[in-house]
C-alpha cells in the first residue's frame, strides 16, 4: 500500500498481563508478559499522548486486569488529557470505592466488567479464581459512581446454556449493555477447545433465547451477540480490517494489528519504546503486511467479499494451517475449511455441563473435573502475582 | 482480558453517520437535554470533524448536529435551543427539525 492509510480510532492498552483469574479462553496470548517488562508510567503516557495526536479517540484500558497496575489513574489522566474516552475493561477483582472513585476523578467514562457465569460457583470454576462476589460488588460501586456498565461474557460450551441467567444477571446489575461473545479459538482458546467448543444444538437454543431476550429487552439495554465463525462458516473481518481501525499495545510496548496477532512468528512487531506511533501505523512491516487486499490469495482475491470481512483472521489461519497468508478457515470458501468442520462435527456429550461446582485446580494445573466435562488448562499464574 | 479478539466490538470506533431529521416526535419544549453519562462531545482536530464518543462506539456527527448538541447542557430548555438556533441560522428550518433530532437521540440513549 502506497497511499497513507486511514488514521486509527481505537487503542487497546493491556497495560498488564498480570490477572488473578485464569480463564481458559484468555485472548492473552501463551506466552504471558512478565510485570517486570511492562512499560513504565512515563512510557504508557507517552503512549496515550502520541495515540490522541495521531486521531486515537477511543482506549479500551484492559490487561490482563488493568487495576494491577498501580498507575492506572495516572495513565487514566494522560490518555483523558489527550483527549481520549477511557474505558476500563476489568474483571472486578480489587475494584473498591477509593479505587474507582480515583479513576472517575481522572477521568475514567465507563467501565466493562468481565462475567464468566451466571451461577457463582460455575462463574469461579470457569475463571480458576474465587470471583464471583467481586464482580457483584464492583458492579455495584459502578452504577453507584453513575458509570455505564458492560458486561461481557465470553460464551462456550459450559456457559451457553445459561444465556438467559446471564441476561437476567446484566439486567439486574443495571447494565446497559451485554456482550455475549462465543469463542474464537487462538491461543489459550485453542489449547483449551475440546472442553470449550459448543454443539450445533447448544448454539441454536443459545441464538434463540437471545432473540427472544432481544426483542423482549428492546430499547432498554443492547444485547449484543457474536456467533462463532466455526459454525456459520462466515469469516470475521478481524478487526475491521489489518492496521485498518485500532491498534493493540502490549504490557511490554510491543504494538500489533490485533491482539492474537503476537503468535505470527515472523510478524516482527513494532515497539514503542524503538519507534513513534504515526510510523508504527504507517510504514511498519507488521502494520502493512496484510493491510487492504493486495496480499490475498485465493479465493479471497477474486471475491466479492473481501472489502467486507479482509479473507477473515490471520492469526486463525495461521494457527490451523501454519500460514498466516491463507484465507481463514472459518470461511466456507476456503480450501482448509474441512479443518474446522472436522472439530465442530467431531461427537461429544454435550449433557447439561457438570452441576456441581469443581474444586479450583492450582494455576498451570489442570482443574479436576467430573466424568462430564473436559478439564481446562489454566493459564499460568500470571507473573503479575509478583511484586512489581 | 476477557473479551476474545473476535468479539463485535474490534470495529467498536467504526464512525457511524449521525442520524438525519426524524418525522416528528412529540417533544416537551420545557426538557433541558443533556448527554448521557459516559458520553463525551469532542471535535476531533485530525479528522477535522465533531464527534459523539459512547462506551462501545463513535458517531460522526454531520451538518448542524454538533451545533445542536454542544447545547444541549442540561440548563437549556428545547425552546431556547431551538430559539439561539433559529437566531444563529435564520432561514433554516430549525422549529421543525431540531426537536425531532434531539429526540432521535434521547431515543438512542445518547441525550436524556
Ligand atoms: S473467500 Fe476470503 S474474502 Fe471471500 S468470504 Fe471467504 S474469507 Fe472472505
Ligand atoms: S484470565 Fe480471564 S479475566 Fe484475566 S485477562 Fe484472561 S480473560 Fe481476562
Amino acid at each position: 500500500m502506497s497511499e497513507t492509510p486511514q488514521r486509527p480510532w481505537a487503542l487497546l492498552a493491556e497495560l498488564s498481563h498480570g490477572c488473578p483469574l485464569h480463564c481458559p479462553y484468555c485472548s492473552n496470548p501463551l506466552e504471558l508478559v512478565r510485570r517486570s517488562a511492562e512499560l513504565s508510567t512515563d512510557e504508557w503516557c507517552e503512549v496515550m499522548r502520541q495515540a490522541g495526536e495521531f486521531g486515537v479517540v477511543h482506549t479500551h484500558l484492559s490487561g490482563g486486569e488493568p487495576l494491577l497496575r498501580v498507575d492506572l489513574e495516572q495513565i487514566v489522566a494522560a490518555a483523558d488529557a489527550a483527549g481520549i474516552y477511557t474505558q476500563l475493561v476489568t474483571s472486578g477483582v480489587g475494584l473498591t470505592e477509593d479505587r474507582l472513585g480515583s479513576l472517575v476523578d481522572a477521568g475514567l467514562r465507563s467501565v466493562q466488567l468481565s462475567v464468566q457465569h451466571a451461577d457463582p460457583a460455575r462463574s469461579d470454576r470457569i475463571a480458576g479464581h474465587r470471583a464471583f462476589a467481586a464482580k457483584e460488588r464492583a458492579a455495584a460501586l459502578i452504577r453507584a459512581a453513575g458509570l455505564p456498565l458492560g458486561v461481557n461474557v465470553v460464551l462456550h460450551r459450559d456457559n451457553l446454556d445459561a444465556v438467559d441467567a446471564i441476561v437476567d444477571l446484566a439486567v439486574a446489575w443495571d447494565a446497559e449493555r451485554i456482550e455475549l461473545a462465543n469463542t474464537q479459538f487462538y491461543g489459550w482458546a485453542l489449547r483449551n477447545r475440546e472442553a470449550l467448543l459448543p454443539s450445533r444444538e447448544q448454539l441454536a437454543r443459545a441464538g434463540a433465547a437471545i432473540e427472544r431476550r432481544r426483542a423482549e429487552l428492546a430499547g432498554t439495554i443492547e444485547l449484543v451477540w457474536v456467533m462463532p465463525d466455526y459454525f456459520d462458516g462466515v469469516a470475521k473481518p478481524c478487526m475491521g480490517g489489518w492496521g485498518a481501525v485500532s491498534l493493540t499495545v502490549a504490557p511490554d510496548g510491543t504494538v500489533l494489528p490485533c491482539p492474537a496477532a503476537s503468535v505470527l512468528p515472523d510478524l516482527d512487531p513494532p515497539n514503542v519504546r524503538d519507534r513513534s506511533l504515526e510510523w508504527i501505523w504507517d510504514s511498519s512491516p507488521a502494520f502493512t503486511r496484510y493491510r487492504g487486499t493486495a496480499w490475498m490469495p485465493e479465493p479471497c482475491r477474486s471475491c466479492p467479499s473481501r472489502e467486507i470481512d479482509f479473507g477473515g483472521c490471520r492469526c486463525q489461519a495461521y494457527a490451523l494451517t501454519g500460514d498466516a497468508a491463507r484465507t481463514d478457515p472459518a470461511c466456507a470458501l476456503s480450501p482448509d475449511h474441512a479443518l474446522v468442520r472436522a472439530a465442530v462435527d467431531a461427537p461429544r456429550d454435550t449433557a447439561a455441563p457438570t452441576t456441581e461446582p469443581l474444586p479450583l485446580a492450582a494455576p498451570g494445573q489442570r482443574a479436576r473435573a467430573s466424568a462430564a466435562s473436559v478439564p481446562y488448562v489454566y493459564r499460568t499464574p500470571a507473573a503479575g502475582r509478583r511484586a512489581p | 482480558m476477557s473479551r476474545t479478539p473476535g468479539a463485535s466490538t474490534r470495529t467498536d470506533a467504526r464512525p457511524a453517520p449521525a442520524a438525519g431529521p426524524a418525522v416528528t416526535t412529540a417533544v416537551d419544549p420545557a426538557w433541558r437535554p443533556a448527554l448521557s453519562p459516559g458520553i463525551m462531545l469532542r471535535r476531533d482536530r485530525v479528522r477535522e470533524a465533531d464527534l459523539l464518543v459512547l462506551p462501545e462506539r463513535v458517531v460522526v456527527l454531520t451538518g448542524r448536529a454538533a451545533d445542536i448538541v454542544r447545547l444541549c447542557d442540561g440548563r437549556r430548555e428545547v425552546a431556547a435551543i431551538v430559539g439561539e438556533l433559529a437566531d444563529r441560522f435564520p432561514g433554516a428550518p430549525v422549529p421543525d427539525e431540531v426537536p425531532a433530532f434531539l429526540a432521535r437521540l434521547r431515543e438512542q440513549g445518547w441525550l436524556r
